[in-house]
């Protein structure tokens, strides 16, 4: 990257002993948002699938995230601590320790929906599942951009999760809306339709992480906040 | 029928923007495209910045990069050291061109103060360190000097440490102490502008902290130009930095961003100490 046009040629950058502790830090939160990623595959998948095993490792498996939640912070600290970042590294360790924090609640979120599948994996579906996966998917989408962009720096995809995260909220208000409506009509449906909404509600949830992820991804790569901007707003369609 | 709509094209293309400053700042003294040279050595290349008042700025960057000899040429202090010369370029303050023919360099001096590397009290006492320069311009008042003794040993956080043996010498206070003693002499000649080169080097933590507390307070009432290999101490004290490089500037911004969000790849190589 060094130098920049119109600067001396010879400027000579070294590494430092410690930067391998900034490197350790960086896998750490990778490595947590994989497991995350991994854990909503899961529990969508015993949902689905009606598998009680498969959710039961779910939720075993979320002490996973919150034991590399605990060692980010840490790492975080004692960097701050000992190393006195400025700059990128500064913003490295801020938005380590933020981001962190949103997979550790995206962990518990995909544990919420594994405890929702044991229950309904005992009683039949209430109806096709569709639109949960449908809404699923996107999460992980967002999931995955917002952490494309912590490895690549690409703010464009990061700003595009933002915008996505109006569609998860719309289908949310969808399937609230159909859920009410089978409640209203087959009382008896209540137990079921509410397990339902509220893992729509955990998918909404943790497409509000990921969006949370994009935001800070773009103050690390470009150190602008662009929390509740303009921005991050999704763009009005041109109707045509 | 609804179509996607193409993401907006975030501005963060460009350069990141700039901070706004705390308050309004007024320029005191304008360097423009400054080349200066020790013989047929050119340290400076092309310079230009504004120094705000009542501001503290710092200038960084590594040695031999060219901030003291920046700092120097912003008083004249260079023109001691023979075959040195502004070759090109100007360096005004208050809109007056200071290597202009019709310059009092002593008058200058008065108003640009310098405080040094390394202390260097006159081996006299403490009072008559700060009155020397006053008696040297004919002030003679008793009544008066002693006024601008107390005032100027206040303003340098200095006082109450020494009001008891003010005609002790100098040599005698404690290296911190000694530093504060200078800022007080060159606060006494009620300067606009303090330049500092490295002033706390030299000195302890608790020392260092102190001047650095002193500069804090000092800006409201003068412009401060500080010259430091001590990044923290950079990102305490100022409020803008330079960052300087084989003579050129580099970067020079709010100090904020330049410890933030530099734009300049150097600029953060260096305030992380990935230089060298």
């Amino acid at each position: 990257m060094l130098p920049s046009s119109g600067q001396p040629a010879d400027f000579p950058v070294m590494k430092r002993f410690f930067d391998s502790e900034l490197e350790t830090f960086r896998s750490h939160l990778l490595l947590m948002g994989e497991t995350s990623i991994r854990q909503v595959r899961d529990a969508m998948k015993a949902l689905v699938e009606s598998d009680a095993a498969l959710a039961h490792h779910v939720i075993a498996a979320d002490d996973e995230l919150d034991t590399l939640e605990v060692k980010i912070d840490e790492e975080a600290a004692r960097y701050m601590n000992l190393r006195a970042p400025v700059a990128s590294e500064l913003r490295l360790v801020i938005v380590g320790m933020k981001a962190s924090h949103d997979l550790e609640r995206v962990g518990d979120e995909a544990s919420n929906i594994a405890k929702r599948a044991v229950r309904l994996s005992a009683e039949p579906p209430l109806k096709p599942y569709i639109d949960l996966p449908r809404m699923s998917g996107i999460a992980l989408e967002m999931l995955r951009d917002a952490l494309d962009c912590f490895l690549n720096g690409d703010v464009q995809k990061a700003l595009a999760v933002c915008h996505r995260d109006t569609e998860v909220d719309q289908l949310n208000r969808q399937l609230y809306r159909e859920l009410t409506s089978f409640m209203l009509e087959q009382p008896a449906t209540i137990g079921r339709a509410l397990e339902l909404m509220f893992i729509s509600k955990s998918i909404e949830r943790i497409a509000d992480h990921a969006t949370n992820i994009a935001e800070e991804m773009i103050y690390l790569a470009k150190g602008q906040d662009v929390r509740h901007s303009e921005q991050v707003k999704k763009p009005a369609s041109p109707a045509t | 029928m609804v179509t996607a709509a193409t993401p907006p094209t975030l501005s963060m293309e460009t350069s990141p923007q700039p901070l706004p400053a705390a308050t309004a700042a007024t320029p005191l003294i304008e360097v423009e495209h400054v080349d200066f040279f020790y013989g047929a050595t050119q340290a400076l290349r092309d310079i230009t910045l504004t120094i705000d008042e009542h501001r503290v700025t710092a200038l960084i960057g590594p040695s031999g990069c060219g901030k003291s000899t920046l700092l120097r040429c912003l008083n004249r202090m260079n023109d001691l050291i023979e075959g040195t010369r502004v070759a090109r370029g100007s360096i005004r303050m208050r809109g007056v061109d200071i290597n202009g023919p019709d310059v009092d360099v002593i008058e200058l001096r008065k108003r640009v103060g310098m405080v040094f590397q390394k202390s260097n009290p006159f081996p006299k006492s403490i009072y008559e360190n700060i009155t020397y320069g006053l008696r040297l311009q004919g002030l003679k008042n008793k009544a008066r000097l002693d006024e601008i003794v107390e005032k100027s040993l206040r303003g340098a956080a200095l006082w109450d440490e020494v009001k008891d043996r003010l005609h002790t010498n100098g040599l005698s206070l404690s290296g911190g102490q000694q530093q504060r003693l200078c800022i007080a002499r060159a606060i006494a000649v009620e300067p606009d502008v303090i330049l500092m080169d490295e002033p706390c080097s030299a000195l302890d933590p608790l020392s260092t902290s102190k001047v650095e507390e002193l500069i804090h307070e000092l800006k409201t009432r003068y412009t401060i130009v500080i010259v430091t290999h001590n990044m923290q101490q950079a990102a305490r004290c100022s409020d803008k930095t330079a960052f300087f490089y084989l003579g050129r500037l580099v970067e020079y911004g709010e100090t904020r961003t330049i410890f933030m969000n530099p734009a300049n790849p150097q600029t953060e190589a260096y305030v992380s100490g990935r230089f060298g």
